[in-house]
């Protein structure tokens, strides 16, 4: 059964359904919130149809301009460290026997029912000063007194990298599984070192899927929410929070929905300019 | 050596990634009511609270009602679309592909916000069903990206085959078609449902004030004083999951339904 052009009603039938959920219940909800940025807000009320840039205007001050720089360079760090330590693991599993393959993949996919809220707890028991890591230090004699690492910068990214590591494994592994073994063979035979092997031949024939990965930890660490707060400090609250703060506590939906037009374009900017960079180190 | 060294890196980051459910499992089984790790006593107390304390159990069935819901959604739309893109020439049809993986995408807030603004406007915000859309939505990428991992997968000449001895559309998808695709509808399935199980954000923004799922309920918990009973909530979900994916993997082939080769080949 070759593929062919739909014709008439009944063949378009299939697509009918999804296309209209889709433009229903995505495209319009986007293109009200971006309505919606432009309102004037109403004390009291929700919102009055208007034209106002006051919203966008907002942006200038130098509190909204210290969160967005710490949102992207979390969520740049975020993507980076959980790249540098997913790749080699996910490598590993690949080249397993596929009965481990199996073991490794239920775990990851079981870690991936853990809540945002959970992990946030978790870590914040691991990294505290009581019940935490620090204590096995001490009883290692590798540290004097236990201490509290939580809440801090080192505790948001390591629970959000915690929180990105199954989605990137599980993007990286089909190419990973797939690579043809005989490429780094070659390599191995024409005298080059695993780890040789790995960063001249294995990591190349991936870069697009290591762009990919690079970008969806980002987008993914753009968008926390929880973290940020059970971990951190306020100073170390994204973007996420402060637009969830306005739209639903301070009933001030026009400048969420500002903000969140402003976030949606700057990550779609990031990834261009990566795809671009990409494409680039690709000729 | 080389072999020393991979193993040591697979063991340092299966400590990395196993350490927050050792605590959470910790926790869960404590007998006291602080959140006191390592833990003193052993109980199932807290497992129980979950089913016998009215206000959990509410979140339970609240959370399970809507990943049921939501992820049955996810694949009825996934599943068409889908299809009809491997069936047929149809370029402006990757529209909608695009669509479906945009809401996954972009980051969660913005789905949860647009959401927000929608319901509020067309006057159904606090519904409880406009979760179920939400969710549907915003996880709809993942059955539409296993699905379509599926059909790339299935032979051609099989439904050539089919075809050739005269049977129609409806016939050659019952017979051929979605026996194939079977496995792949599962595991879309089951990511949206544990995802779904699992949202806090834009469950929060669509229903937060109506309702609480379990994420709220154990955030809340969170905020306003420790319960053990989030802990074992997680710990069930977790093994939950676990049993799940690993019954998908004991009777189809997991490594090949992420998108490995088929371990014939």
């Amino acid at each position: 059964m070759r593929r062919e052009p739909a014709r008439g009603f009944a063949q378009h039938m299939p697509v009918i359904f999804p296309g209209l959920m889709l433009t229903v219940f995505f495209i319009v909800p986007f293109g009200t919130m971006v309505v919606v940025s432009f309102f004037r807000r109403q004390q009291g009320g929700f919102y009055v149809p208007d034209f106002v840039l006051a919203n966008y205007a907002r942006f200038l001050t130098p509190f909204f301009g210290n969160v967005l720089a710490f949102s992207l360079y979390l969520a740049v760090a975020v993507a980076v460290v959980s790249l540098v330590v997913a790749v080699p693991f996910t490598y590993l599993i690949a080249r397993s026997r596929r009965r481990t393959q199996v073991i490794w993949l239920v775990a990851l996919l079981s870690i991936l029912s853990l809540s945002e809220v959970i992990i946030g707890f978790a870590w914040s028991t691991l990294l505290s000063r009581t019940a935490g890591i620090t204590n096995l230090l001490v009883r290692f004699g590798l540290m004097e007194a236990p201490k509290a690492l939580v809440p801090g910068f080192g505790a948001v990214l390591t629970g959000m990298v915690y929180q990105a590591m199954p989605y990137a494994v599980l993007v990286l592994y089909p190419s990973m599984v797939r690579l043809d073994p005989t490429l780094t063979e070659a390599a191995r035979t024409l005298g080059a070192s695993p780890l040789k092997a790995f960063f001249t031949v294995v990591l190349p024939a991936l870069r697009t899927t290591l762009i990919a990965t690079l970008i969806m930890a980002f987008i993914f660490a753009l968008g926390s929410y929880l973290l940020p707060q059970i971990l951190g400090r306020p100073s170390h609250w994204t973007l996420s929070v402060l637009i969830t703060d306005q739209a639903l506590y301070q009933s001030n939906m026009p400048f969420a929905a500002a903000m969140a037009v402003f976030l949606v374009l700057v990550s779609l900017a990031l990834v261009t300019l990566t795809m671009f960079v990409g494409k680039k180190l690709e000729a | 050596m080389d072999r020393f060294l991979s193993r040591l890196y697979l063991a340092l980051v299966g400590i990395f990634l196993a350490a927050p459910i050792v605590v959470v499992a910790g926790v869960s089984f404590n007998e006291k009511q602080n959140l006191a790790f390592p833990p003193q006593g052993f109980s199932f107390h807290w497992f129980a609270e979950i089913f016998v304390n009215p206000e959990w159990f509410r979140a339970l069935v609240a959370s399970v009602l809507l990943a049921i819901t939501s992820a049955a959604l996810a694949v009825a739309i996934a599943l068409p679309l889908a299809w009809f893109l491997w069936r047929r020439v149809a370029p402006w049809a990757q529209v909608f592909q695009l669509l479906g993986v945009a809401p996954f995408t972009l980051p969660p807030v913005i789905t949860a916000l647009g959401f927000l603004t929608f319901w509020a406007t067309s006057g159904f915000y606090g519904q409880v069903w406009t979760a179920v859309i939400a969710h549907a939505i915003f996880f709809v990428t993942l059955p539409l990206v296993t699905l379509t991992l599926g059909f790339s997968s299935i032979d051609r000449s099989l439904t050539e085959a089919a075809a050739t001895m005269g049977a129609d559309d409806r016939t050659v998808f019952r017979t051929v078609v979605l026996p194939l695709i079977l496995p792949y509808v599962v595991s879309g399935y089951a990511f949206a449902f544990v995802l779904s199980l699992n949202e806090y954000i834009v469950a929060y923004m669509t229903i937060g004030f109506v309702r609480e799922t379990l994420p709220i309920k154990v955030f809340n918990a969170l905020r306003y004083g420790y319960t053990p009973t989030m802990a074992a909530v997680s710990v069930l979900f977790v093994a939950v999951t676990a049993a799940v994916f690993g019954l998908i993997a004991r009777f189809g082939d997991l490594p090949k339904l992420m998108g490995a080769m088929s371990s014939k080949d």
